[in-house]
């Protein structure tokens, strides 16, 4: 193998990925062929850092350089500057949010202080299309001591003593899954990966099979080893195609390298994995739906029992797991259940990712033990909120999850804490909103997705789902009254309490979770017909100031319905308010601030 | 064999029975508008749920295992108050035309709101609206009437295996359709009806000839005399002619029917219908008594066999005879004609 002098590591993730990270690493190519630099500059592409807020990310090491928000026109300056001259460009170094210091290295980034990659370990470390650079890093080492000096029940057992929970949202016990998947009767039976990742914003699924896509190889032969299955399912959404694409290539390679496929490490042990894609439905994330789509059928959930590890994929028994559980099983067995059970806490073990959006300064992939604060993540690895607006909820879970507000940060993270809240863990969405945002609107935002993406199957789910949405847009109309408030919660525990799958049962939980915390501003929405946050239009007005207007026009000239009166000089301008469209172009337009929006 | 208590009562019954099963079987009635025992559990209209002691929520009891020492209220308080609700969801997307429906008298949605004290829905939202789809010759799907039951899909492939129809589109959108909604005519539908059977409510009908309500028909129980399976069926007759056919669960049909036997009764009050034998007397058929038929049948067939042999007759049977009536056929031609020449109209 080659030595270089240095690595330039720059994230071939799905978001820098859309800003051009391709491009860059052709100009990097091209540039260090130019200056005669590419026998000593190693160019790697790898998954995604997690930072997503500062992409493209450009780190060079060994001096960790954290370059961020990088063009293809910086390109040249660093490898002119940096590569070739050794100086590095402090221009183009990421900067901290909140002290607006430059960091010199990426080990001094807050975001990365309080996180442990476990999960996405690999990821923005290793070029995810080189089975070598996996095998480097340890890779296939589990899978080669369980197969030779481990047997099934022993493997099972280290999974179990891990503590190791479901991390697609259910948290059940992952070891006990294996477990009655082994016991379970069946001539054949099957692994199959839930990479079907629908939250919106969530996309710790798609890093992981982005980022380090041999682990869920290498996790899945094991598995398929414990409960005794020789086939594999990922079933991935086709709107992933990096994730696709380097999920394949990382099959292939594994089968070219005797790691996949017949009497693998020459144990006997025979192993295969296919891709199956997913058409965008949020309930194949269900997996009875999940099953039902990869065997061609329309993905509706069933009931259950049969179970799938008793009866899944063509009623064989079926070991179902998501990809952030996978991603933990080679460490598990290379570093032992001990080590795994050391972190989080009593009843969730080891670390979560978790999807940051919203409201925060570094939007972005986290990966924290379990136990860590909802402080420490919205704050410490967050950055907190920008613009210096106060902080109201965390919406955590996904569409399906609750919204948890402010005297609750301290709550440490964990599969009951956040149930007890009202919440749950979900996938591992984590949405925060300000002052700005209108707890009623954010319910409706939700109940929005969840209606479209009801399957249609029980009737508490299609229909409720769809009269939950409209009491809410009565509301946030200004037109509810308490009674609709009423009817709406009353709803929302039947939907929870009667439908036939975790889509339905849990869908109400925006509406309820905010019932429960903000219920000042649904009364607000009936009884003042204000909405506090000022976000619900219907119940907005745009107003002149009279003592701050300076009667130059501004605002009349911007307003694109010619709503705004005056006489220019003479007149303080007046808002028609039964014409006014409430789009805001005049409030910002006015130099003054002597419009107000109430 | 496991027991559980339901309402107070202890039931005894065996292992891997439903909840539903369990209450069925000391006749506790639970109300459904998608089950069927023909079916695989789907537990899609909720309408079945009950409470369990010491479980999360409510479980639908259609497609729950009964569990040993499990203690079920079929009819508490928060049951009622599930049931109330789902009907009320039912209810506000559903026409309330009950006044014109053909279905009156024998709608489960319409019973059930009766039984619930359901008047109108307490909710104002959208309703779906869809074209019928008259497409079919025999039966209408009308689609702003379904309540989404799943019962004429999962017939369809489960136990008709046609698989015609399917969900389509999804959430509030979704509907029961055909592929690509190219309507009835242009799918694999073989119009057997069995969809039409199972509908709980108005949107799969039999196309009528003539308008009668349920109310006003009598039944007449009898086996389909199209072929030999020996379906079982119920004439509806209103003013002693058949409106409609419905099957009935019988050995050899479990509920089922074909094309002719549900719909094709037109025969039984046509004016050309034969029923009484005739006998063709100077050139002019004329009615006879069946005595008087069989002894020119008897005579016929010993005259033709004492001067040609029996080898010069040949009997064809029928598929509409039953299978012991093709038997004895045989043994006829055979054994007491003593000819090898028989037959079967559907070789011809």
């Amino acid at each position: 193998m080659d030595l270089y002098r240095s690595h330039v590591l720059v994230c071939g993730g799905t978001g820098c990925a859309s800003s051009e990270s391709g491009r860059i690493i052709d100009n990097f190519n091209e540039l260090l062929i130019e200056h005669g630099l590419d026998k000593e500059v190693k160019i790697v592409k790898t998954g995604c850092f997690g930072l997503c807020e500062a992409g493209p990310v450009v780190v060079v090491y060994p001096e960790g350089a954290f370059y961020s928000m990088i063009k293809v026109s910086d390109v040249p300056t660093i490898v002119e500057e940096h590569l070739l001259k050794g100086r590095i460009v402090t221009d183009l170094l990421y900067k901290d949010h909140t002290t607006s210091e430059t960091m010199n290295s990426i080990d001094e980034v807050g975001f990365y202080k309080k996180q442990r990659r476990v999960a996405l370990r690999n990821c923005g470390v290793i070029n995810p299309e080189s089975i070598e650079e996996y095998i480097a890093f340890d890779g296939y080492q589990a899978l080669g001591n369980v197969l030779t000096e481990m047997s099934p029940n022993q493997v099972i057992d280290i999974v179990k003593r891990s503590g190791l929970r479901g991390r697609g949202g259910g948290g059940f016990p992952t070891g006990t899954k294996w477990e009655f998947t082994q016991k379970a009767v069946g001539d054949l039976k099957y692994v199959a990966c839930n990479a079907d990742e629908g939250d919106p914003g969530a996309f710790m699924d798609r890093s992981v099979l982005e980022g380090d896509p041999h682990a869920i190889v290498e996790a899945m032969a094991i598995a398929g080893y414990a409960v005794g299955a020789s086939k594999g399912f990922v079933y991935v959404r086709a709107e992933y195609p990096i994730a696709v694409k380097r999920l394949q290539i990382a099959i292939d390679q594994a089968k070219e390298n005797g790691l996949l496929g017949e009497d693998i490490f020459g144990t006997g042990f025979n192993f295969d994995m296919e891709i199956r894609l997913g058409a965008g439905a949020f309930v194949c994330g269900e997996e009875t739906a999940l099953i039902a789509s990869i065997e061609g059928k329309r993905g509706m959930p069933r009931v259950r029992p049969p179970f799938p590890a008793v009866k899944g994929i063509f009623d064989k028994p079926t070991l179902l797991n998501n990809v952030e559980t996978f991603a933990n099983i080679p460490q598990i067995i290379l570093k032992g259940a001990e080590w795994f059970a050391s972190i989080g806490t009593e009843k969730s073990k080891g670390t979560k990712v978790f999807a940051l959006a919203g409201k925060i300064n570094n939007t972005g992939l986290l990966e924290i033990p379990m136990g860590t604060t909802l402080r420490e993540a919205i704050y410490d690895v967050g950055g907190g909120i920008p613009n210096g607006k106060a902080f109201k909820a965390v919406q955590t879970g996904g569409p399906s999850g609750g919204c948890i507000p402010a005297e609750y940060l301290d709550t440490p993270i964990d599969y009951d804490n956040l149930i007890a809240l009202g919440s749950m863990m979900g996938s591992g969405g984590m949405i925060v909103l300000d002052e700005d945002n209108c707890m009623v609107d954010v319910a409706r935002f939700f109940l929005d997705f969840t209606e479209e993406e009801s399957c249609g199957k029980c009737t508490p789910c299609r229909e409720g789902t769809k009269r939950m949405h409209e009491l809410l847009d009565k509301i946030v109309d200004g037109k509810g009254t308490m009674d609709d408030v009423a009817k709406l919660e009353t709803l929302a525990k039947t939907i929870k309490g009667a439908s036939l799958c975790g889509l339905g049962q849990t869908a109400p939980n925006p509406v309820l979770s905010t019932l429960k915390y903000f219920r000042h501003e649904y009364e607000a929405h009936v009884l003042d017909h204000k909405c506090p946050a000022g976000v619900c239009s219907a119940l907005l007005q745009y107003l002149v100031v009279p003592d701050l207007c300076k009667k130059c026009g501004i605002c009349a000239a911007k307003c694109p319905v010619n709503c705004i009166s005056g006489v220019k000089g003479k007149e303080v301008y007046l808002i028609d308010q039964d014409k006014c469209i409430k789009c805001g172009a005049c409030m910002d337009a006015c130099p003054f601030k002597a419009i107000k929006k109430g | 064999m496991i027991t559980l208590n339901i309402n107070g009562f202890e039931v005894e019954i065996k292992e891997g029975s439903t909840i539903y099963q369990a209450a069925s079987s000391i006749g506790v009635k639970i109300p459904t508008l998608c089950h069927d025992e023909r079916l695989k559990p789907h537990g899609s209209c909720r309408i079945c749920v009950v409470e369990v002691e010491g479980a999360r929520s409510l479980v639908a009891s259609c497609s729950t295992p009964a569990s040993n020492g499990m203690v079920v209220h079929t009819e508490s308080e928060s049951v009622i108050t599930a049931r109330r609700e789902i009907l009320d969801l039912m209810l506000a997307n559903h026409p309330l035309d009950c006044l014109t429906c053909e279905k009156a008298g024998r709608c489960t949605l319409q019973d059930l709101c009766y039984q619930y004290d359901i008047e109108e829905s307490s909710f104002d939202g959208k309703k779906k609206k869809y074209e019928k789809d008259t497409s079919n010759e025999f039966y209408y799907a009308d689609q702003t009437k379904c309540i989404l039951c799943g019962k004429c899909v999962y017939v369809c492939s489960q136990v008709q295996n046609t698989d015609a129809i399917c969900f389509v589109d999804r959430g509030f959108e979704t509907h029961v359709g055909t592929p690509f909604d190219l309507g009835l005519a242009k799918s694999t539908c073989v119009s057997c009806g069995n969809c039409v059977a199972a509908c709980p409510v108005g949107a799969l009908m039999p196309k009528r000839k003539e308008k009668f309500r349920y109310w006003e028909i009598d039944k007449v129980k009898t086996t389909c005399s199209y072929c030999g399976v020996g379906c079982q069926m119920e004439l509806l007759v209103k003013d002693n002619k058949v409106v409609e056919v419905e099957p009935v669960k019988g050995h050899s049909n479990d509920g089922m029917l074909c094309v002719k036997g549900r719909f094709s009764y037109d025969f039984i009050n046509h004016s050309s219908r034969l029923k009484k034998p005739m006998v063709r007397k100077n050139g002019v058929l004329e009615e006879v008594s069946w005595d008087e038929a069989y002894d020119v049948i008897a005579n016929k067939i010993t005259e033709v066999k004492e001067s040609d042999g029996a080898d010069a007759i040949t009997g064809f049977s029928s598929a509409r005879a039953l299978t012991e009536e093709n038997y004895l056929m045989t043994k006829l031609m055979r054994a007491v004609i003593g000819t090898n020449n028989i037959d079967h109209c559907a070789r011809l």
